[in-house]
């Protein structure tokens, strides 16, 4: 066919003849295809694409409706925020980080501070009840991260239903959110040396009914999902990725776990206290994508475990501090909700603009300049819900950052796209990508 | 600032700087498994003490300072003889002022089977930024090193498709060096010219 088709324009390159699809009239195209002898076809899908969880580009190379090469293409999210944190006060920095994986907002704010302090050398004192609280919130974030994980990837895969269930779980968990931090998300709760401030008023009994609530609720995604015929055809055997596989990609998390190997950081190099709580390690053995699938839903639970054993504690630790007691770190958070809705304490105003200079100069200079952090390097890793986040941080004795670089589980472990998909169906990738629960906002940074 | 001679620190915050981590070599004990890793290492490496360079312990890590030129060797040995069977990425470090060191690259390893960590650590002059790829050791560093060789232009030799990752395919520099202003280019408004952010003023 020599005739311009301005749908499906082809050029010769060295690699063969390239057409361009532009919309429009399919059947040219098709039958133009379908006269050359290489039955070779590159689909680019994405970023923009309803299934491809967030701003992800694929490449890939289709046989038919096989897949003979799958990659990435990354960076629609880039924000330069590991540059940006250089710029800012160590405090600042947590409302930087709690950016990046957007589900998990409270994991990058406490990997944060943890190697802050690690750097400071104030680990052990960090007081007890913020040590719970972070807990608290950080298991409260990993449901409603899994939630999304479940409900978005069983959309992705055409099962509406359990979407409405697990958003409307998530729902509960960002009300708590809101009470307690003030925002549903990208809240900056955690700061280096605790939290920014303590539960409100009535905020434990809160809790319990919301955990008690969600527990009754599971039910109904687990009844939808588990042992559906249709649900288990599209996710075994699917996304396949073994150990090897695993521990050659630096695969953690689910991913990690769904191939038998107990691996979760709470327990093997535990922080913020993991070890006094009671909760078990899910795994499954089938390296595919319902076996990952399995293991989020289980966690749910053990999270909940977790979340009625931090409350127990912080019953017993009620009117205890939540900011380190040394003045030169902790910002002068004493925060109240005032009857204007603003957020300041009448009595540090006072305080600082009526009584004490040596107050107010000491508030300005914490809170414009910064507190200072000894030279050093440190990595310190906590266990997310998508793997191992890494907080990688350089100082060089100064107010901010000298270098903050976050080691991503789902930027790594996205690189897994090819091994699970290549040599399957074109629709499995979907699912593959799903069981893998990137964020492309940590992704990308 | 105001007339401020000096660091123009009125407040006493100086006084919180405290020593800095020594850049020169821990000494034996390092304490914890580091000795046990450095002695399996050595064990398993005979040209232990020509490769490594320094070995740091501060805040209860495990530092392994690495020549470039053996750096593949050192990470086939940790992954297979000391069952580091995981590398948890690269991480560069730009020190502009660290004359013919001025770019480092760190690697944090984790061991599955023992359970430890231990950071690797190279650094390379800037005017010849290699470093020989370890992802034929670790293929998982694949992207990382992309994204090291984005940000601060070090070249991971071996590398079997070193691009841009994050940043657009055909931009100019390395936005994570010290010498590349934050925000990068100027943002030009109807006729006005902002400059770069860390221009405008300095916390320091």
């Amino acid at each position: 066919m020599t005739t311009f088709d301005p749908y499906a324009p082809s050029r010769d390159t060295t690699e063969g003849t390239v057409y361009s699809v532009t919309g429009g009239d399919w059947d040219s195209l098709v039958q133009e295809i379908g006269s050359t002898k290489e039955e070779r076809v590159v689909v680019n899908m994405g970023p923009q694409h309803p299934s491809t969880h967030g701003v992800l580009r694929l490449v890939l190379e289709l046989e038919g409706e096989t897949v003979t090469e799958a990659r990435c293409g990354i960076g629609y999210l880039h924000t330069g925020i590991e540059k940006n944190m250089e710029y800012r006060s160590w405090t600042q920095g947590t409302t930087f980080v709690t950016r990046m994986d957007y589900l998990g907002p409270l994991f990058n704010e406490t990997a944060y501070c943890l190697a802050v302090e690690k750097l400071l050398g104030i680990t052990n004192d960090v007081p007890e009840r913020a040590t719970v609280i972070r807990v608290m919130m950080m298991e409260l974030n990993r449901i409603s991260s899994h939630m999304v994980a479940l409900g978005t990837g069983a959309l992705e895969l055409g099962a509406i239903s359990p979407m409405f269930f697990a958003f409307r779980e998530r729902e509960i968990v960002l009300d708590l959110f809101e009470m307690i931090t003030g925002l549903r998300m990208n809240m900056a709760y955690v700061r280096p040396g605790g939290v920014q401030q303590d539960l409100p008023e009535g905020a434990i009994p809160k809790i319990r009914d919301a955990v008690k609530l969600m527990r009754k609720n599971f039910k109904d995604n687990t009844t939808l999902l588990v042992g559906n015929s249709i649900w288990m055809k599209r996710t075994q055997g699917i996304g396949y990725l073994d150990l090897a596989g695993c521990t050659t990609l630096g695969i953690t998390g689910p991913v990690l776990r769904s191939t038998g190997l107990p691996w979760d950081l709470r327990k093997m190099q535990p922080y913020c206290g993991y070890e006094d709580y009671n909760f078990d390690v899910i795994t499954a053995d089938t390296c595919d994508v319902y076996g990952r699938f399995l293991i989020r839903m289980n966690e749910l639970e053990q999270s909940l475990r977790i979340v009625e054993q931090a409350l127990d504690k912080l019953e017993k630790l009620q009117g205890a501090p939540v900011m380190v007691a040394d003045k030169k770190i902790a910002w002068p958070a004493q925060l109240a909700l005032g009857g204007d809705g603003l957020g300041n304490s009448l009595d540090h105003i006072r305080e600082i603009m009526g009584t004490s200079m040596e107050s107010l100069i000491h508030h300005f200079k914490l809170v414009t300049e910064g507190f200072r952090v000894p030279t050093g390097q440190v990595y310190a890793a906590i266990e997310s819900p998508r793997g191992e986040l890494g907080a990688h941080i350089v100082s060089d004795g100064g107010t901010h950052p000298y270098r903050m670089h976050f080691r991503e589980p789902s930027f790594n472990n996205l690189q897994a796209t090819s091994a699970m998909s290549e040599g399957g169906m074109i629709a499995d990738i979907i699912g593959a990508v799903a069981s893998i629960d990137p964020v492309m906002g940590g992704v990308d940074r | 600032m105001f007339g401020a001679r000096g660091t123009g620190d009125t407040s006493g915050y100086g006084g919180l700087v405290r020593t800095a981590a020594s850049t020169g070599s821990s000494e034996r004990p390092y304490g914890s498994y580091f000795d046990e890793v450095a002695d399996d290492l050595e064990r398993a490496y005979p040209l232990f003490s020509e490769a490594i360079e320094r070995v740091v312990v501060d805040r209860g890590e495990l530092t392994l300072h690495v020549k470039r030129e053996k750096l593949v060797e050192v990470s086939m040995i940790l992954r297979d003889t000391l069952k580091f069977e995981m590398c948890m990425g690269v991480s560069g470090i730009h020190y502009p002022t660290d004359a013919g060191r001025e770019l480092h690259a760190v690697y944090p390893l984790l061991s599955l089977t023992n359970n430890r960590r231990v950071r690797l650590e190279v650094s390379v002059p800037d005017a010849d930024a290699h470093i020989p790829s370890v992802v034929e050791v670790w293929a998982g560093n694949n992207w990382h090193e992309r994204e090291t060789f984005d940000m601060f232009g070090i070249i991971f030799d071996g590398h079997p498709g070193l691009t841009r990752i994050l940043m657009p395919d055909d931009w100019q520099g390395h936005p994570q060096r010290k010498d590349y202003a934050l925000g990068g280019i100027p943002v030009e408004y109807k006729g006005a010219t902002t400059p770069p952010p860390n221009e405008r003023r300095s916390y320091k």
